[in-house]
């Protein structure tokens, strides 16, 4: 970076940092942050759509779409999710596979399941195995957002149930009294309010949601954990920047990284719940109309 | 091998005793069932003995983040949100690496009057090291449990308490305990659950799975590894952490029922059991 970093073994500490801090793998490190804010940008609303598909379709009058709702929410209790991390990236990988290879060869005899392998045709195999590295790379990480948004969407579809519910039953009477539709009802009066009641548990999801970012390490992306394992292992004097074990500051770092990002998300989810308590009939509206008044 | 010599041979695999090698090739339901079940003992293990510890630490830290002391208060708050604010996974990371830097030294000191050697060495084992990560964790969610809790105590309650000449330790052990404990049961319920199931991600931590002996998850990856089939190993795993939720929701419950067998029927607090939560 500096051009003065040309021979390291020759600087004093604080250039030698300088130098070390901004030399090729770091940047990669700096960038992989980008990943998990790219990874929480994606998440966040396909998982709150899932969850709002999911809340609504457990109300329905329909009831195998209820059920299917119910079920899905459901699924997740009681169950790790690092298990449906694990679970859902194997099962969706090799649901694309065999999906291709259905279409694209159809007169392949031999078995799938070969002992302990999964073999389909290579026309089949997903992303093609001579494929450019980033399009590997990127199919991982869809991969990855997939099963992050399909367990966040039951987390969501769990809270925005129980917000659906928490609406003034008077409220829903009174726009059917207007002579609402049932889904004018929905969409005009039931939805528009909801919001408040379902913020305090989506909050909850966001901030967990946060903290599971470094599980995409798990499913083999190569996140900030990655690169702070692979720059904190100590480097012999082969390498150009030599160093002991410094992985526990690295992962000092990162721990620091996730405190202040939590505490950020905290304050602005404040302020927003304040704001959208304005004119609610809740505790925390009645407040605010007061302090007003 | 039939299911008779594969609960013979791997019921307890994950302690150690029992056949050395895991099933290689032609494995079976029943191998993975009992496998996963044995490795299922290190999660009960982490999952009740965090708690018990971590139950104490977190009343004695929440009554100190009630503390109007600032010296008292203000060590609670930030050891609640450093544990709060990031990931368990960080954590079990750099507690690992800060155990490994320990010097390498052994104590020896008699407990009970059984000799015992201890090594700082232990840090970096899972028994040892994961389980002071999940303590210290589960103590800071606790006590904001706790916390919230002691905060919500009614006032009439307290006045009562005043009022029959209680202060001090005898006001707090008698009145403001049992009733923060009330409160307090049924988030803690569900701490106790989220505690159970981030145990599974102790042998993803970087603390070594010591000669095979890893928990359910680590079996049941080494099984979607091995057969390249993720429908079997995984269910087991979920079947199990099911029978385990269920098992603490029925204790949990005993414990509210008891905690609540004062108070007419109406006004007894439910347990609400909510979806689990990733640290």
């Amino acid at each position: 970076m500096f051009e003065y970093c040309t021979d390291p073994s020759t600087l004093d500490t604080a250039r030698w940092f300088g130098c070390y801090l901004t030399n090729g793998a770091h940047m990669l490190f700096y960038q992989s942050f980008l990943v998990v804010f790219a990874l929480l940008a994606v998440t966040a609303p396909v998982s709150l759509a899932f969850g709002f598909a999911a809340a609504a379709a457990s109300r329905s009058h329909v009831p195998p779409l209820a059920w299917a709702g119910k079920l899905y929410t459901a699924m997740v209790r009681g169950v790790p999710d690092i298990v449906f991390f694990l679970f859902f990236v194997l099962v969706l990988d090799q649901a694309i596979e065999y999906a291709r290879h259905r279409i694209s060869c159809p007169d392949w005899t031999d078995p799938i399941r070969q002992g302990a392998n999964f073999l389909v045709c290579p026309e089949a195999r997903t992303p093609a195995g001579n494929a450019p590295q980033w399009v590997h790379e990127a199919y991982g990480f869809a991969l990855a957002v997939f099963t992050y948004a399909i367990v966040f969407g039951a987390f969501c579809g769990n809270v925005l149930f129980g917000a659906m519910r928490a609406v003034p039953r008077p409220q829903l009477e009174t726009a059917e009294a207007y002579g609402m539709s049932r889904r004018q009802v929905f969409w005009r009066v039931l939805v528009p309010q909801m919001w408040i009641y379902a913020l305090p548990g989506l909050s909850n999801i966001w901030m967990i949601l946060i903290k599971a970012t470094p599980l995409l390490f798990l499913l083999g992306i190569e996140d900030i954990v990655y690169w702070a394992r692979e720059l904190g292992g100590s480097r012999t004097s082969a390498y150009q920047y030599p160093h002991p074990d410094w992985r526990f500051w690295y992962f000092l770092g990162l721990l620091v990284f996730y405190l202040c990002f939590t505490r950020v998300s905290e304050i602005v989810l404040g302020r927003l719940t304040r704001r959208l308590s304005h004119g609610q009939a809740t505790a925390a509206g009645e407040e605010l109309r007061k302090a007003a008044a | 091998m039939t299911c008779a010599e594969a609960i013979q041979a791997y019921a307890l695999r994950s302690l150690g005793i029992g056949e050395r090698l895991l099933p290689q090739s032609e494995i079976t339901l029943c191998e993975q069932i009992v496998l996963i079940g044995s490795g299922m003992i290190w999660n009960v293990y982490f999952g009740v003995l965090a708690l018990a510890f971590g139950f104490f630490f977190a009343v004695a830290l929440a009554v100190a983040k009630a503390s109007r002391r600032w010296l008292v208060r203000k060590p609670a708050e930030w050891f609640i949100f450093v544990f709060r604010g990031s990931p368990l996974f960080i954590q079990f990371f750099m507690a690992y690496e800060a155990f490994v830097m320990l010097p390498r030294v052994g104590i020896e000191f008699t407990l009970l009057g059984i000799e015992i050697a201890a090594e700082t060495r232990w840090f970096s084992r899972a028994w040892l090291g994961a389980l002071i990560v999940l303590f210290l964790n589960t103590s800071a969610y606790a006590a904001e449990i706790f916390y919230g809790a002691l905060r919500s105590v009614p006032r009439g309650d307290l006045e009562a308490a005043d009022a029959y000449g209680l202060s001090g330790w005898a006001k707090f052990r008698r009145v403001v305990f049992p009733t923060t404990m009330r409160l307090a049961w049924p988030a803690y319920t569900n701490e106790a659950i989220f505690l159970f199931q981030s145990t599974a991600l102790v042998f993803f931590s970087s603390f070594p799975a010591f000669r095979q002996q890893g928990d359910a998850l680590y079996y049941a990856n080494y099984f979607a590894d091995r057969t390249f089939n993720p429908f079997i190993p995984y269910p087991i795993v979920a079947l199990y952490f099911v029978a385990l939720t269920l098992v603490i929701i029925w204790v949990f419950g005993a414990i509210n029922t008891r905690l609540n067998r004062h108070l007419p029927a109406e006004r007894r607090q439910r347990l609400r059991i909510r979806p689990q939560v990733i640290r």
